[in-house]
């Protein structure tokens, strides 16, 4: 009877010590971003740096959201305040030469017009990107639309 | 026995003059140097921080700004924004901020939720501060006079030259929340 145990114990051992050999998947699927497997980790890419300040940069298709020529780091947007439409609201934009928001980012999704900046286009970022010095990372053959390019 | 004491007191000293005079004189280092040491120690950091009102919300927000850390290691921490470096003036602010001691013994801001009740309060008591002195502790390293426009942005160089030159603005009036989150800006100038 003092056998049992034993035998549960080297049992269990050999069970346990086969069941961690077994291979996991350790996953392996390339992207433009290269390959990367689950048990690793990828040393991340350097930071792209922003260009300090441009001109404005033409907009490539109708209805593409202007894109930020200007540092945003800091730039805080929550409940509290706006930084962007410090510069870029009506209000402040002829003292500050920036440009002006669309009118319609006044509408609801109803397509009624508020006195003011509807909530749902408050967070300016998310429409407007911040354009850092970066390479296409696929090749592109689009071209801009000729209409818009006035600039 | 008292009234010995009292004679004693009463009494010219026997002691010799320049006794007396190096007695007073070495107290008075003593006396001038504790307080002054005291003075600076109560303007550091460490000190600032060592009470949980700003270490667990200024402090964690001032972690992230320019003003922590950035490319060349250059700091500024707290007292160098928020205490005149000038004597006359940084006694001034100490005795003002005995008002904060008094916050911090009653316990006016003990959780997060009264620190952001306050905050629309204080950043307002510190906005007018460093408008009424011109902004005082951002000119103690941003000099006007040495700001070379054509290493700033486009939009910093038309503001610079513009408002801040002509010294219709200050620097306060537009770099607000530069160091710490902003409280609810409604109704605040150009805001």
């Amino acid at each position: 009877m003092r056998i049992l145990p034993i035998i549960i114990i080297i049992l269990g051992t050999f069970l346990a010590s086969s069941s961690l050999a077994e291979e996991v998947n350790p996953g392996g699927l390339a992207t433009i971003r290269g390959a990367a497997t689950l048990d690793e980790t990828k040393k991340p890419e350097a930071l792209k740096r922003v260009p300090k300040d441009r001109s404005p940069i033409k907009r490539n298709y109708v209805h593409q959201p202007p894109v930020v020529p200007h540092q945003t780091r800091g730039y805080r947007v929550d409940l509290n305040s706006n930084k962007c439409l410090n510069c870029h609201s009506w209000k402040y934009a002829r003292e500050t030469g920036a440009t002006k928001i669309s009118l319609t980012h006044f509408e609801t999704r109803d397509g009624k017009t508020l006195s003011d900046v509807s909530p749902r286009r408050y967070f300016c970022l998310q429409c407007h990107v911040t354009q850092a010095d970066a390479a296409p990372l696929v090749e592109n053959t689009f071209k801009p639309v000729d209409s818009l390019n006035n600039e | 026995m008292l009234k010995n004491f009292w004679t004693f007191l009463k009494s010219p000293s026997s002691a010799a003059m320049w006794l007396i005079l190096a007695i007073g004189f070495a107290g008075g280092v003593i006396f001038w140097g504790g307080f002054n040491t005291a003075l600076e120690v109560t303007n550091t950091e460490e000190f600032c921080i060592g009470c949980h009102e700003m270490q667990d919300n200024v402090y964690q927000e001032y972690k992230e700004t320019i003003h922590y850390a950035n490319r060349s290691g250059v700091r500024a921490t707290c007292p160098d924004c928020h205490v005149p470096k000038k004597w006359t003036d940084k006694i001034v602010r100490k005795i003002a901020a005995s008002k904060e001691v008094w916050g911090a013994l009653t316990g006016l801001i003990d959780t997060r939720e009264e620190f952001v009740d306050h905050r629309r309060s204080m950043a307002e008591r510190e906005w007018k501060r460093m408008k009424d002195n011109d902004s005082l502790e951002c000119r103690n390293c941003h000099n006007f006079e040495y700001m070379d426009f054509t290493e700033q942005g486009n939009r910093s160089v038309k503001m610079h030259s513009d408002a801040l030159a002509s010294g219709e603005k200050t620097c306060i009036d537009c770099h607000k929340g530069i160091a710490h989150e902003l409280p609810d800006m409604k109704g605040v100038e150009n805001w």
